[in-house]
């Protein structure tokens, strides 16, 4: 009796003065039930507003519990907890008005509310007004997260209020931040605007420009009949990039300047109502497979009248070509577009230099993974010239080992430091079996090198099929390497791109160390000049190839790790990486670490100055990089780096 | 008739692959018992054109030693333009009768919109590109099976033997080519359909009442003549004075260039015409398949083709062909699910698991064991042995001896 | 020649007097052979051996139920081997030499392409279980996946409607699935007035792994103020690359939510998730859907296959809903009949494994629930949406050269019937 009395003044919107002491949260949630459990953000509206809107203390509780989907309905009364799971079918129910338990229930008898996230966006907008003072730092943070995601007007006056006791100097800063940008969209006094839009010159933060792109929208109308007020951006014609002879004829045509011509569909139709004992207009059907007997038939209808009028000299250019039209601000303030488009040129200067960096980030971290790839390559090919195909299956066997390390140690960080030396081991051993077992062998045989290799390569990729199956496997990295280090809102790269980018350095430390500090390097060095030379000095030549072949190998192993790590790990992984490899040897020069080095740069940067061309197809990108390498063999066949004299073996 | 003389395998070979096909032919469901199933006779039509493009790589290859990674590109890009013809030319057929019902007559642009909206509409475009300006010609889009290819191979032949660029460089640019035309022929962009390639290309245009089991059989006695054609003019360019310095170029290539030979025209020669033939082997092969696709121009390709070449036998024609037969019709029984899985108790082996397995090992066996390959049995056979030269080695230094093939 | 007659006339006699003394006059040969055509290798096994597995557990199943018409159900098993060509090769061969009453199979639409022209041809049964981009009716051919207007568009009328989206990054891998979804989406789009230069569209290669630059790119699309979202049909391993970086990118689903129309259970199981909570994938099937049939269909499913990690997906469902409605489609009709079972077929119902019923309408498509599911920390997909059944259209209505078309194979028997002219296109599909 009392609720229907209530809500009848709720009707009667005698709201305030009906917001009886006894009137709980349950009972705003039950007067929405049915919106609450539909859960559209088209309808939910209300529902929120009278939650936010109630006054009752319980009103945050209920959005936040509702917006972290902790909110179920029982279905036999329909009434709201929050719930707590105890186990897989139970769940604890604590009433919202009192805080306090209300037993427990089992699972089936419970409906759980699950708002989406549009939802959830506008429950976060709703709980500002509570969030903006609550004692909790992270939660303030929250609140002003929301209202950058999703502002209104309303927001405004409660910010303000709240920046002036804000102690926290971070959120503070945060607040006056996210206050000028409201400033922005919402101020009524155009000055306060400009004032806030010249503070954010040269910034490069996202949501600045989210704020100020929207001030500049405009829309292209015909210039004649503009009102004096119009806040005109600029005039244009038709025919010129931004306005095409089509879309200006459209707008003439919906503006009701000219007349439209009936189109090609239009007097085909036309034509087919009007067909009378097998001919239109006196030419016969069969005449009329060609389009100049249609326009002749056509004509004739028009002249009859019966249809509308056709000038067969009629082109859009013409139609267009002397209107004129204008370019309009859809915001009525010129002072505030004038200093939008001040401060947005200023930002996009900024934005642009930083794409660059940015661009230049992402071609270096490239660049670092065709190199970690290639760096093994760089010695069984470039080094030995011993052609192996099976290159990008020892790397796929690295990214395997790492994997089957995870499924053994759950620790991810102590799992990598485990992995990389595992995979190393494993992959030398594979690359030192495979040297003994086939390669030697065919050392004179280079070409068919190639295919053995290549046995070898589609038998393991199988193997690790049959193995693991065809499953992609997760490779987790560490949490500390999630994330991305931020320079700003243009400018990131994340911090596994950064840790292989090191990892490829440390390698082409380990590399050169190797080669030129170190007895194997210096023997490894003879051996690939001179044989037989070599072996007159005392080296064992078997020894030496077999040694240096595993240590490619077991490189390639490790960056199979890494590649795991930022990619996928399948039994394909390998054959993804194979010809770049190979072409950022060869590119670079066979034989030299550093053209490696210039070739992977090369081909990394390429790619990506490509991409930046051409954004919408990264697969015509890798083609034209590929085409741009035939090229430049053609021009340089021995690479960036080419060797010199006896070394070069020719 | 120093070919035939040079070549006592010719006599033979003609003779079986006569046999053959007239064995297949009166075992076919068209023309015979019907013990042959049409997707059989389909699979051996393509076997041959398997067989045919073999020969052509053993030419480059095993012949004049240049281990190019893209004949199977030139082989699907013959598929491709005879495919642009037969889908044109099919879906012509089907929109004209459609259009006879309409009110008015169509013009010719109606007809070539609804032919593209056709073609393009399952990748959701509808207009022409302009690659597509002959495909309305049979003659013409014949001519290009033979002279896309072949321009390309010209091309980059010319440019990679005019910079020296040789051995498994050669290889690896031969690979990157063959990557990137993949590639761009996976891009819907291109204008040949993307992934999707072009299908259907069984149904032959205005063949409709004929039955498949008759085309196949017609297209398996094509490929048997283009084969004996390819194998004719195989043995005619390598029983001559050409043979012998392709062979020259492949064992040494420096001292052929300073007896005076222009190797890079030799070789380009060489390459620009196993281009050509490998094309036509596509234009062949791929009406039987019915479909084309950029897959299967991938590098991996023509990676089995080498190894075809390498298990028959290099460096004798008909050892490249057996090699394509055989290999590829194993092939096709194991990854078939016919084959019988063998239990060993603790584990099941299931072919279709580990075929590729042992054709990986094998091929290790092949090029460390039996370098000649299946054609080496044959030496067995005929006591062709290599001679048995102890003492010194062959040529001043081991680079050289890359194939013994002196006779006795 | 003759004595070969002879054989058979003694033979069939033999049988008839077996068959009439045992079991009565029945129309079907037994066994009733079901074909298989999944590629067991090469890239696609990935997924289409769950298919295959699948299969012969609801063969199993059935033949412990008593088969259908009295006969045993025998599965042939072929492996096309993700090879396009040899899919057509596989197709003759089943229906051919093994002589197969329907065959279940294929997962990628170029394999499909490849095989419509032999089912035609020979006028054979194929039920397609994957979404597929629509556009195309084939006679012969039973389409029990998602088509555009059971996936894409109800997944970006929930991105409009309920988050509110502005502005769309279409990012797909490159080939015909995408593509055609893609041009469908941005007519769709253009259609509820977003404007051509807030529909970013990016294809990349298969398997494509470095996503630093497409990421910062939709990142960047926020500049203008408005909501950004992206919508997903990127292939198989290259979802994990880019999941990965779009973690790393610290893009939460509350910025930029993105819906995945290739992204089910299976493929989850690559990566860690607890990074995308939130992200969206729309499908007819999750394996969260609380409903008993999915329960039993579950277990049954892990007591086959031997191993309780194993996930359920949508083309598993569509495959069960298929399967069950051709069974019940012979049994009706009496006989394995191709023809006799396609009429059978129209307006067959099944129970949907996530409530309600699936319908098999005269176009050849299934009326099915759309369901839009959030990704969990667990791998599996919380279901936030599902719609009531919606009827699969052959041909989409968003664009213009298709808008007039309609499939309707019981009344007018055409599938390419142009509703303007009312002329019947052509009668073979397209392909």
């Amino acid at each position: 009796m009392l609720r229907s009395l209530i809500a009848a003044c709720l009707l009667l919107t005698c709201s305030l003065a009906a917001q009886a002491q006894d009137r709980t949260i349950q009972d705003v949630l039950q007067e929405h039930a049915e919106v609450i459990a539909q859960s559209s953000r088209k309808t939910i509206a209300p529902a929120i507003d009278a939650i936010a809107g109630s006054g009752l203390p319980a009103a945050q509780d209920v959005l936040q519990a509702w917006q972290a989907k902790d909110m179920w309905q029982r279905e036999s009364d329909g009434l709201f907890f929050k719930a707590e799971r105890v186990d897989s079918s139970t769940y604890e129910l604590i009433d919202f008005a009192t805080g306090e338990s209300v037993g427990t229930a089992d699972k089936g008898d419970l409906e759980q509310l699950k708002p989406n996230s549009g939802i959830r966006a506008m429950i976060g907008a709703a709980l500002v007004q509570f969030q903006l003072n609550d004692p909790d730092a992270e939660r303030r943070r929250e609140a002003l997260l929301a209202i950058q995601r999703d502002g209104e007007a309303s927001h405004l006056a409660p910010l303000r209020a709240s920046i002036e006791g804000e102690t926290n100097p971070e959120i503070k800063a945060l607040k006056e931040t996210t206050e000028r940008l409201l400033t922005i969209s919402f101020d009524p006094d155009d000055a306060a605007r400009v004032k806030a839009i010249e503070g954010f010159k040269g910034s490069l933060s996202l949501d600045a420009r989210a704020a100020l792109n929207p001030v500049l929208t405009t829309k292209i109308v015909p210039a004649e009949g503009l009102p004096e007020s119009a806040n005109v951006k600029r005039e244009l014609r038709a025919g010129s990039p931004d306005l095409t002879v089509s879309e200006g004829y459209d707008l003439l045509v919906s503006a009701g300047v000219i007349e439209p011509q009936p189109s090609l569909a239009e007097r085909k139709a036309a034509l087919e109502s009007h067909i009378e004992n097998g001919a239109v207009a006196g030419v016969p059907l069969a005449e009329l497979n060609t389009q100049d007997a249609r326009d002749r038939a056509y004509a004739a209808l028009a002249q009859e009248g019966v249809a509308p009028a056709f000038d067969p000299d009629f082109t859009m250019e013409a139609a267009v070509a002397s209107a004129k039209f204008a370019e309009v601000y859809d915001e009525p303030s010129k002072a505030v577009t004038d200093a939008a488009e001040a401060t947005l040129a200023s930002i996009n200067r900024a934005v642009g230099l930083n794409q660059f960096f940015d661009l230049s980030l992402d071609g270096l971290s490239l660049a670092s993974i065709y190199f970690l790839a290639a760096i093994g390559l760089a010695i069984t090919f470039g080094v030995m010239g011993v052609i192996n195909m099976a290159h990008g299956e020892f790397i796929m066997m690295g990214a395997y080992t790492g994997y089957v390390v995870q499924q053994i140690v759950p620790d991810y960080t102590v799992s990598i430091l485990l992995a990389i030396p595992l995979a190393f081991a494993v992959t030398f051993a594979a690359g030192v079996a495979m040297e003994r077992l086939i390669i030697r062998w065919l050392y004179n045989r280079p070409l068919e090198t190639l295919l053995a290799t290549f046995g070898v390569s589609i038998a393991l990729q199988q193997l690790a099929k049959n193995i693991f199956g065809t499953q992609a496997r997760p490779l987790t990295s560490p949490g500390w390497l999630d994330g991305a280090l931020s320079f700003n809102d243009v400018v990131s790269i994340s911090y596994i791109r950064i840790a292989i980018f090191i990892l490829a350095l440390i390698f082409l430390g380990v590399f050169l160390f190797i080669m030129k500090k170190t007895r194997l390097g210096l023997e490894t060095r003879a051996v690939t000049q001179n044989p037989r030379m070599a072996a007159s000095m005392g080296i064992n030549p078997d020894k030496v190839n077999m040694l240096t072949f595993g240590l490619g190998s077991g490189i390639a192993g490790i960056a199979g790790v890494a590649i795991g790590l930022y990619a996928k790990v399948t039994s394909e992984l390998g054959s993804d990486y194979i010809v770049q490899s190979f072409m950022t040897v060869v590119v670079g020069g066979v034989g030299n670490i550093w053209g490696t080095l210039l070739g992977a740069t090369m081909i990394g940067f390429l790619q990506k100055g490509i991409e930046w061309f051409n954004p919408s197809n990264t697969l015509a990108a890798q083609t034209y990089m590929i085409v741009f390498i035939i090229i430049f063999i053609q021009f340089r066949p021995k690479g960036i780096i080419a060797l010199k004299g006896r070394a070069a073996g020719d | 008739m120093t070919m035939f003389k040079k070549n006592p395998s010719l006599m033979v070979f003609i003779g079986l692959l006569a046999i053959f096909t007239l064995a297949v032919t009166f075992m076919s469901e068209a023309y015979g018992t019907g013990a042959l199933s049409t997707s059989f006779v389909k699979t051996l039509g393509k076997t041959l054109c398997l067989a045919l493009v073999a020969i052509a790589m053993d030419l480059v290859w095993g012949y004049t030693g240049i281990l190019s990674l893209g004949h199977f590109a030139f082989f699907g890009l013959g598929g491709y333009m005879i495919g642009m013809w037969l889908m044109y030319a099919r879906t012509e057929i089907i929109v004209v009768e459609s259009m006879a019902n309409a009110a008015l007559p169509p013009t010719p642009s109606e007809i070539s919109d609804a032919i593209g909206t056709q073609i393009f509409g399952v990748v959701g475009s509808s207009d022409f590109p302009l690659i597509w300006t002959f495909a309305h010609s049979f003659w013409a889009q014949i001519a290009l099976v033979v002279l896309v290819p072949g321009l390309l191979a010209l091309v980059f032949g010319w440019l990679a033997f005019r910079s020296r660029v040789t051995g498994v460089y050669l290889s690896i640019l031969t690979q990157a080519m063959t990557l990137a035309l993949s590639l761009y022929l996976f891009q819907n962009d291109s204008g040949l359909r993307g992934n999707n390639g072009l299908s259907g290309l069984q149904n032959l245009p205005g063949a409709d009442a004929i039955s498949q089991d008759n085309i196949s059989i017609w297209f398996f006695w094509a490929s048997a003549f283009a084969l004996l054609l390819t194998y004719l003019i195989a043995a005619f360019i390598v029983s001559g004075k050409f043979g012998s310095v392709i062979r020259g170029i492949r064992d040494d290539e420096a001292r052929v260039r300073f007896l005076g030979y222009s190797v890079e025209g030799f070789k380009l020669f060489i390459f620009t015409l196993t281009a050509v033939i490998a094309a036509i082997g596509g234009a062949l092969y791929y009406p039987q398949a019915g479909i084309i696709n950029p897959a299967e121009i991938a590098p991996i390709a023509s990676i089995y083709l080498a190894v075809w070449v390498a298990i028959g036998g290099r460096g004798r024609i008909y050892g490249a062909a057996i090699g394509a037969g055989f290999v590829s019709l194993v092939s096709t029984y194991f990854t078939g699910g016919q084959a019988p899985d063998i239990n060993l108790g603790f584990y099941t082996i299931k072919w279709v698991d580990w075929w590729l397995v042992l054709l990986g090992l094998s091929f290790v066996l092949v090029t460390l064991f039996a370098p000649k390959g299946i054609g080496g049995l044959f030496d067995l056979i005929t006591h062709r042995m290599s001679p048995n030269r102890h003492g010194l080695p062959l040529g001043p230094d081991k680079g050289s001896l890359r194939e013994e093939e002196a006779e006795k | 020649m003759e004595v070969k007659t002879q054989f058979k006339a003694t033979l069939a006699s033999a049988l008839f007097a077996s068959t009439a003394i045992a079991s009565g006059a029945m129309a079907a040969d037994c066994p009733v052979k079901v074909g298989v055509l999944h590629s067991l290798s090469g890239t696609m096994a990935i997924s289409e051996t769950t298919l295959k597995d699948t299969m012969l557990m609801l063969v199993d199943e059935q033949n412990a139920k008593g088969g259908v018409l009295g006969c045993e159900i025998e599965a042939v098993v072929v492996d096309p081997a993700s090879d396009w060509p040899l899919f057509a090769e596989k197709a003759r061969e089943l229906l051919t030499v093994h002589d197969v009453d329907v065959i279940f199979g294929n997962w990628t639409s170029v394999s499909r392409k490849s095989v419509l022209p032999v089912i035609e041809e020979l006028n054979g049964l194929l039920f397609y279980p994957v979404q597929y981009e629509g556009e195309e009716s084939s006679k012969n051919v039973f389409y029990t996946g998602a088509a555009p207007n059971q996936q894409a568009i109800p997944a970006t009328d929930y991105f409009l409607d309920e988050l509110g989206v502005e502005k769309f990054a279409l990012l797909g891998t490159d080939y015909v699935y995408p593509r055609t979804t893609n041009n469908i989406l941005e007519a769709y789009l253009k259609d509820k007035g977003i404007a051509e230069e807030d529909i970013f569209v990016n294809y990349t290669p298969f398997g494509h792994s470095d996503w630093s630059k497409i990421v910062a790119d939709v990142v960047a699309l926020g500049a203008d103020g408005k909501k950004v979202g992206v919508i997903s049909t990127i292939n198989g391993d290259a979802n994990i690359g880019f999941y990965k970086e779009l973690a790393a990118a610290g893009v939460s689903a509350d910025d930029i939510p993105v819906v995945a129309f290739s992204v089910g259970e299976e493929e989850l199981s690559g990566l860690d998730t607890s990074n995308l909570v939130g992200h969206l994938a729309a499908w007819n099937y999750f394996m969260s859907a609380d409903t008993p049939e999915n329960a039993a269909f579950i277990d049954a499913w892990h007591a086959y296959i031997g191993d309780d990690s194993r996930v359920t997906n949508d083309p598993m469902e569509a495959h069960y809903i298929g399967f069950n409605m051709w069974v019940n489609a012979v049994e009706a009709a009496g006989s394995t009949d191709v023809d006799a079972v396609r009429a059978e077929m129209y307006g067959q119902e099944f129970p949907n494994l996530t409530g309600g019923t699936a319908i098999m309408n005269v176009n050849h498509h299934l009326s099915k629930p759309v369901l839009i599911g959030e990704i969990l920390e667990d791998g599996q997909f919380d279901i936030i949406s599902q719609t009531p059944e919606v009827p699969g259209d052959a041909w989409t209505d968003y664009l213009p050269e298709s808008a007039v078309l309609k499939s309707d194979w019981k009344d007018l028997g055409c599938g390419m019937y142009n509703t303007e002219t009312e002329t019947c296109v052509q009668l073979k599909s397209n392909y």
